[in-house]
């Protein structure tokens, strides 16, 4: 691999450029006319303007992307996250044109993508999973008594639904039918396919997971998260390790996730997905991510591991790096998301020209901005993301207080009020948090 | 003569999703406070009202096209 041609933006974009650079790799960013100005730019050794703000003609036009790495001589695409990187289509396009896909096999990302075929493949593999309908339902399937095998409350979930679209909660039997009725139009509506399955749902569930690394045919886990802070099912606070799992559960689910990459031949980074019922101390398989994660540095503080390096060598053949015994998981590490909307005012979007963006030497930040850039309305409201590592997690909480409070980003409004109360919230601290707690207890959470 | 005018940077779109019908089109007959189109900022939607009712002009913004604040939308011309 001697020239990446990065289909992102953003942080992501700047972060996979600066972990190519350091191997000696050349980089390719494709930008959108809106993003002519970003700091990608001023990272990579060459730059491609693929199309006009809207991702759809830019960031997500696979002929685009296509174009511009055959034109600028890459020999490698990374999708990072969103976008394109669970294309299981466009990977196969990279492939075809005789480029390296940073990414696992498109048969992969296609089994994963389907949420009904992931579950079966998650059990065969001997991963939990929630009580369900094993499976979407069919037409001539009594629905209701597969309703009543596992179990009210429960989701009725979209087939090709996925970050938190397509799902609705029934809370007992009265309610199925018209439920059920409704989640098939909504589905056919948003996705165009109104397979649903079924699947238990539980109350104040933590959000857990597991990062995975394989290489085809082995594979290795680098320790847990637990993103259980979330607005409307966006993640905006992770740590790792997960707090709090009972150990036998801890080792079930990593154990497992092992297992389920090696059955998948699973090639590269990639993410099992749980959800945690802090009640019963069980979790269950929600899906798989397969691709980086937002919050993977978290993991990197605890390994010590650069994980975009280990993505570039694993789609360059290599094997893994490292054996599971040599995955060492020290201390405790926070992630906050900095987006730029204003907690005031219901979370509005609030883009606008960064004036001022200072932080501690000593914390990892990773942008997309910098002091100048514009965040323009077009894209996620991601700015940057704070990371902090320590002995523990009490020394983290204090650590990422400190943090935030010598951060200072002016010009646009972000969420960092929000992060302030939350690290300082109760809930937090006693990991009575859960993936609905922001909305369902603002008071626990006053911005000061 | 009404001109609906972009409160909010972002894309405009004036149909509910790819492949659906636009909310309205030029030559139609709005009521007041019908929806005419949806501007996506950050991922977030809001609809776009008429203010008043009347007969829809040109789109001077293309479906899927950028907007700014202060940019005329469309026209309405009141019955």
């Amino acid at each position: 691999m001697q020239r990446l041609l990065i289909a992102n933006r953003g942080e992501i974009a700047v972060r996979i450029a600066r972990t190519a650079r350091a191997l000696g790799i050349e980089t390719v960013a494709v930008v959108s006319e809106a993003d002519r100005e970003a700091l990608i730019t001023e990272v990579v050794d060459a730059v491609a303007v693929i199309g006009p703000a809207p991702a759809a003609q830019s960031y997500l036009s696979q002929d685009a992307i296509l174009d511009a790495a055959r034109a600028h001589g890459a020999d490698a695409v990374h999708p990072g996250y969103g976008f394109l990187s669970e294309n299981a289509g466009f990977a196969r396009r990279v492939i075809d044109a005789g480029l390296v896909w940073v990414g696992p096999e498109p048969a992969t990302i296609e089994l994963m993508g389907d949420k009904a075929r992931a579950i079966v493949a998650a059990r065969e593999a001997g991963v939990p999973t929630l009580p369900g309908s094993d499976g979407a339902l069919g037409d001539d399937d009594d629905a209701p008594a597969a309703a009543a095998a596992v179990g009210f409350p429960l989701l009725i979930k979209a087939r090709a639904g996925g970050g938190g679209r397509g799902i609705r909660l029934v809370r007992s039997p009265e309610e199925f039918d018209e439920a059920l009725s409704i989640a098939r139009s909504e589905a056919r509506a948003s996705f165009g396919d109104d397979a649903v399955y079924l699947e238990r749902f539980v109350n104040h569930a933590r959000h857990v997971e597991v990062q995975i690394l394989g290489d085809g045919s082995d594979a290795i886990h680098l320790g847990d998260r637990d993103c259980s802070m979330q607005r409307r099912s966006q993640k905006v606070l992770e740590e790792a390790p997960a707090p709090g799992l009972p150990d036998a559960t801890r080792e079930r689910i990593r154990q497992s996730s092992v297992d389920l990459a090696r059955a998948c031949g699973y090639s590269g980074a990639g993410t099992v997905e749980f959800l945690f019922d802090p009640a019963s101390g069980e979790a269950f398989f929600i899906e798989m991510n397969t691709r980086l994660q937002v919050e993977h540095p978290v993991t990197e503080a605890l390994t010590g591991l650069d994980l975009v390096a280990e993505q570039l060598r694993i789609a360059d053949g290599d094997p893994l790096s490292l054996t599971q015994d040599e995955v060492e998981l020290d201390g405790h590490a926070i992630e906050c998301r900095i987006n730029a909307e204003d907690p005031s005012r219901g979370f509005f979007p609030s883009p606008g020209t960064i004036e001022r963006f200072s932080w501690p030497e000593d914390v990892r930040m990773d942008a997309g901005f910098r002091a100048g850039s514009v965040v323009t309305p077009f894209y996620d409201s991601l700015v940057a993301k704070v990371i902090v590592h320590a002995d523990d997690r009490h020394a983290a909480i204090a650590a990422m207080e400190s943090a935030l409070a010598d951060t200072v980003i002016d010009g646009i409004r972000t969420t960092l009020p929000l992060h302030r109360a939350l690290v300082n919230a109760p809930a937090f601290r006693e990991v009575a948090h859960y993936t609905t707690f922001i909305e369902a207890e603002p008071e626990a959470w006053n911005l000061s | 003569m009404t001109d609906i005018i972009s409160p909010l940077p972002g894309v405009f779109y004036r149909r509910p999703g790819p492949g659906k019908d636009p909310y309205i089109e030029s030559g139609d007959t709005v009521e007041a406070g019908q929806t005419i189109g949806v501007i996506e900022i950050m991922k977030q939607f809001s609809e776009i009202p008429a203010p008043v009712a009347g007969v829809v002009g040109e789109f001077l913004v293309a479906d899927n096209g950028a907007v700014n604040p202060g940019d005329v939308i469309v026209t309405i011309s009141e019955a």
